[in-house]
């Protein structure tokens, strides 16, 4: 759906413009002076205003934004699915030339499902938990008056990729992993053929292999059909690499938009230019880029500056040998499998380095955080700290080895207790390990905010009252309260925007280099590790398939494995210009 | 799942066990010597009253006592209560009048309730929900024992739509307006339950993705609102059976009901032991067998929770 049709719906929109009257082609959606105001308690809010953007028939345009941006609050209007509070308050949605901004529920009824799909965001909340699969695709069929038979919602399931579908349409979605789910709810979108399909990061919540199969199934379909999409994300990569057109979102307004190529090469915006620079899937080339032009980038190397700067040889402080883990999973009636979450592991993290873990999810990478945090027991196999096998510990050794060993965890709104305050939460280590008198700790706790660049007035607020990326500043402060000598990130950036995404990994860069810390970074996400990481190790299924230096891993990967992961970093595969660097 | 019904069923025993001893132990250990009592204002004879004491097993030590009363269970004789009527058969009067009445008030709290909770979860901050809810404060706020005085008298005698009284025989006409008033503070719990559940549950993802679909409004309610919101409502409704049953004292005392609450009221009273316990035992299994069937309505409504391992 790229390429050929690129020019052409570019070409045929403008003569449309020109020609009005000729109107040989007219846009699928138009949306024209879109405003869109939320009614909150303290008075109206507007999120979206002045928004325009035009899909012709068949064309994929992605709307490209940061949470809050707006973009899916604009896609949700399109779709007259606006939460409550929420209405368009100006503009138009001409939707094949009607105006459907405030049309009424029946009509848009009429329209939602066989004129307009939806692929929702989060493949584990948007199907309903209590009704089997195949139930929730007959409804959609039923609803829009197609033939609901069991063959005919296992052809539907089928075609969106769902193996032995007439069998899985009889499961729950718990039964279900992630892919499947999103690929369920792919089947649930397009199954009535609809005209224009409105895919909400579609893919944000799934493995990068696993998120490039969909896609990809996605396109295909999409191109069958010829169904044009609507594609949100946050990526511009992924959206560069999928998308006909691009247009950016930043609060609640389009800042830019043309076709993607164009503007990823020659960003006007200075917004956009900004999300060009830190995209993660770009940063990968872009450090190799700035590495080979022998540009400095302060920012970026600094981890790969801070080995550089330390010890010529440094001592390992973190030892895994032949790790295990095996979880027995009961299989009914006291019968139980042994299930290998992680399969004779071994690597080392030398001090003051970033070691980084790679893998899908079910790769044991986070059974392996938790065993060296001493929260799992190994069923074999040693981890050695700072020269002692942590397993001979009692309990008494185990709290001072907490003390230097701090763990920082992927969901900042999960991991703070929403009932501390942020002064509570970043004092609790200080006052578990009875370190210092109030005053002492009121002063700590001032210094870590400092550090962490928070100000301090954050000290009395609570944690529903900050940003994600602040909630994360705030987990990375009390990790450092115990001036730990390893930190263990699991997963610790993934859930934040992609500025944001990157001012903390800069921060944690720069903490690494003041105070020497060592990072055993947990992630999916390999453009992070290209950001981040000295060191890196690739598991798959519990085994450790490749471990070496970032660069050699990254220039040269000697696994198949490893080159998937790699080739699905979305964006991985456009060839950006040096100048774009 | 048969594996895990019958697991329950062994837990039964435990529970029965800690029960009857917990409640015999409370019977005996209360003060005052129930023979003398029986004998009221008139002198006690010393021949007689030892007589009796020694028919009811009332000179003989706690264990002893506790251990002839269990004998009694497992040979289906329960024994007598005071006025020498087999206990076995007064249970079989009195369960049948106040299973009646619970079941009918269970039935008007989860119909209205839900219904009432439902609607209002759906019209959020209009007229109907901060009425309902404003008087379901109100419920829940006036003690039993008020609202049912008023009700009788406001209801039953004042407009006569209801009979102020239950006769002897507690049909189920006698029965609704007791069973409304005993109904009512549930009522009132469920409502406000439905109401939370159903509100959380209208900006779940999944009802998103269900009007996306293209359902009417209708079903999107039917189908995916109000499945998923009745999970925990079914929960509450299963466990109150129990406390209705247990519960219904001070309304059978209002009405005159010839129930359990107001035999165990008088058995409670005159000390007579082994009627107390098979009154209490049999409302914990109730209880616990309320609570099992709960269990197993949980998992049918929500696929996710699986007893089989």
């Amino acid at each position: 759906m790229k390429g050929d049709t690129l020019n052409a719906s570019v070409e045929i929109q403008e003569a449309d413009v020109q020609e009005a009257g000729f109107a040989a082609v007219r846009p699928l959606l138009e949306i024209k002076d879109l405003a869109i105001t939320f009614a909150t308690s303290n008075g109206d809010v507007q999120a979206v205003r002045n928004a325009h953007l035009t899909i012709m028939p068949g064309e994929t345009v992605a709307i490209v934004g940061e949470s809050g941006s707006g973009k899916s609050t604009t896609a949700l209007a399109a779709i007259g699915l606006l939460p409550g509070n929420g209405r368009v308050s100006a503009g138009q949605i001409l939707f094949d030339g009607e105006d459907i901004a405030n049309a009424g529920e029946k009509r848009m009824i009429e329209l939602r499902g066989n004129s307009i799909g939806m692929v929702p965001q989060d493949p584990m909340s948007n199907l309903n938990p209590v009704w089997k699969i195949g139930e929730q695709v007959r409804e959609t069929l039923k609803a829009n008056g197609l033939p609901s038979g069991q063959d005919d919602v296992a052809t539907v399931l089928s075609q969106a990729g769902l193996p032995d579908a007439a069998r899985r349409a009889k499961q729950y979605p718990h039964e279900f992993s992630g892919g499947m789910r999103q690929r369920a709810l792919i089947a649930i979108g397009l199954s009535c053929q609809p005209r224009l399909l409105i895919a909400d990061e579609p893919t944000s919540a799934l493995d990068v292999t696993v998120q490039r199969q969909i896609l990809d199934h996605l396109d295909k379909m999409t191109t069958e059909l010829g169904t044009a999409v609507l594609l949100i994300t946050h990526d511009l990569g992924l959206a560069a690499e999928r998308a006909d057109k691009v247009v950016v979102m930043y609060r609640g307004q389009v800042v830019e938009s043309g076709p993607s190529l164009e503007l990823l090469q020659n960003p006007q915006h200075p917004y956009t230019q900004r999300l060009v620079a830190s995209a993660p899937s770009l940063a990968s080339r872009r450090i190799q880029v700035a590495k080979e032009l022998g540009v400095e980038s302060d920012e970026l190397l600094a981890p790969g500056d801070a080995t550089a700067a330390g010890p010529a040889v440094a001592e390992d402080v973190l030892q895994i040998q032949n790790l295990s883990k095996v979880f027995k999973l009961r299989s009914g009636f006291g019968k139980s499998t042994d299930f290998s979450a992680v399969d004779d592991v071994s690597f080392s993290v030398k001090r003051g380095t970033t070691t980084a873990i790679v893998g899908e999810s079910g790769s044991g990478k986070s059974t392996v955080a938790q065993m060296v945090l001493n929260l799992l027991t190994p069923t074999s196999g040693k981890i050695v700290f700072d020269g002692v096998d942590t397993s001979t510990l009692n309990s008494k050794e185990i709290f001072a080895f907490r003390r230097r060993v701090q763990p920082i965890f992927q969901d900042p709104y999960g991991s703070l207790d929403p009932m501390y305050n942020i002064f509570r939460t970043i004092e609790e280590p200080l006052r578990t390990h009875k370190i210092g008198d109030k005053a002492s700790r009121e002063k700590k706790v001032r210094e870590l905010l400092d550090q962490v660049s928070l100000p301090q007035s954050t000290m009395q607020r609570y944690p529903n009252e900050l940003s994600g990326g602040q909630r994360q500043r705030v987990a990375i402060a009390r990790a450092l309260a115990l001036d730990p000598e390893v930190i263990i990130c699991d997963e610790a950036v993934s859930a934040l925007d992609v500025l944001v995404q990157a001012q903390v990994l800069n921060l944690l860069a720069e903490l690494q280099s003041r105070l020497g810390l060592t990072y055993l970074f947990i992630t999916h996400d390999l453009a992070v590790v290209r950001q981040i990481a000295d060191h890196v190790c690739v598991m798959e299924k519990g085994k450790l398939v490749e471990t070496g230096s970032t660069d050699d891993v990254f220039d040269a990967p000697q696994q198949e494995y490893t080159k998937a992961l790699l080739n699905a970093i979305p964006g991985a595969r456009l060839m950006l210009p040096p100048e774009v660097a | 799942m048969t594996t895990y019904i019958l697991k329950r069923f062994l837990q039964l025993i435990p529970v029965f066990l800690g029960a009857t001893l917990l409640v015999y132990f409370l019977v005996f250990s209360l003060p005052g010597d129930p023979i003398v009592a029986l004998f009221g204002d008139k002198p006690v004879n010393e021949a007689v009253a030892s007589q009796l004491r020694a028919q009811y097993h009332l000179d003989q030590p706690f264990w002893v006592q506790y251990l002839l009363y269990l004998k009694s269970i497992f040979t289906f004789d329960l024994g007598q209560d005071f006025s020498g009527r087999p206990i076995a058969a007064v249970l079989g009067e009195v369960f049948p009048v106040t299973a009646r009445l619970a079941i009918m008030a269970l039935i008007f709290e989860a119909f209205f309730g839900i219904l009432f909770g439902l609607i209002a979860g759906l019209r959020k901050g209009k007229l109907f929900d901060a009425t309902v809810l404003v008087a379901s404060l109100i419920v829940i706020g006036i003690p039993i024992f008020v609202l049912g005085f008023l009700l009788q008298y406001f209801i039953g005698v004042q407009l006569g739509w209801a009979k102020p009284t239950v006769s002897s025989a507690a049909t189920v006409q006698d029965l609704i307006l007791p069973a409304i008033v005993l109904g009512l503070g549930s009522f009132a719990y469920v409502l406000r339950l439905t109401r939370t559940s159903v509100l959380e549950n209208m900006s779940a993802d999944y009802v998103r993705t269900a009007s996306a679909k293209g359902l009417s409004r209708f079903k999107v309610v039917r189908v995916h609102i109000l499945r998923n919101s009745l999970i925990p409502v079914i929960t509450f409704l299963g466990a109150d059976l129990g406390a209705l049953m247990g519960g219904a004292i001070v309304t059978e005392g209002i009405f005159n009901i010839p129930g359990v609450g107001n035999r165990l009221y008088r058995a409670v009273l005159s000390g007579e032991g082994p009627t107390v316990v098979s009154i209490v035992t049999v409302l914990v299994l109730i209880y616990c067998l309320s609570n099992l069937l709960v269990d197993l309505l949980y998992a049918w409504l929500d696929p996710r929770i699986r007893y089989d391992s």
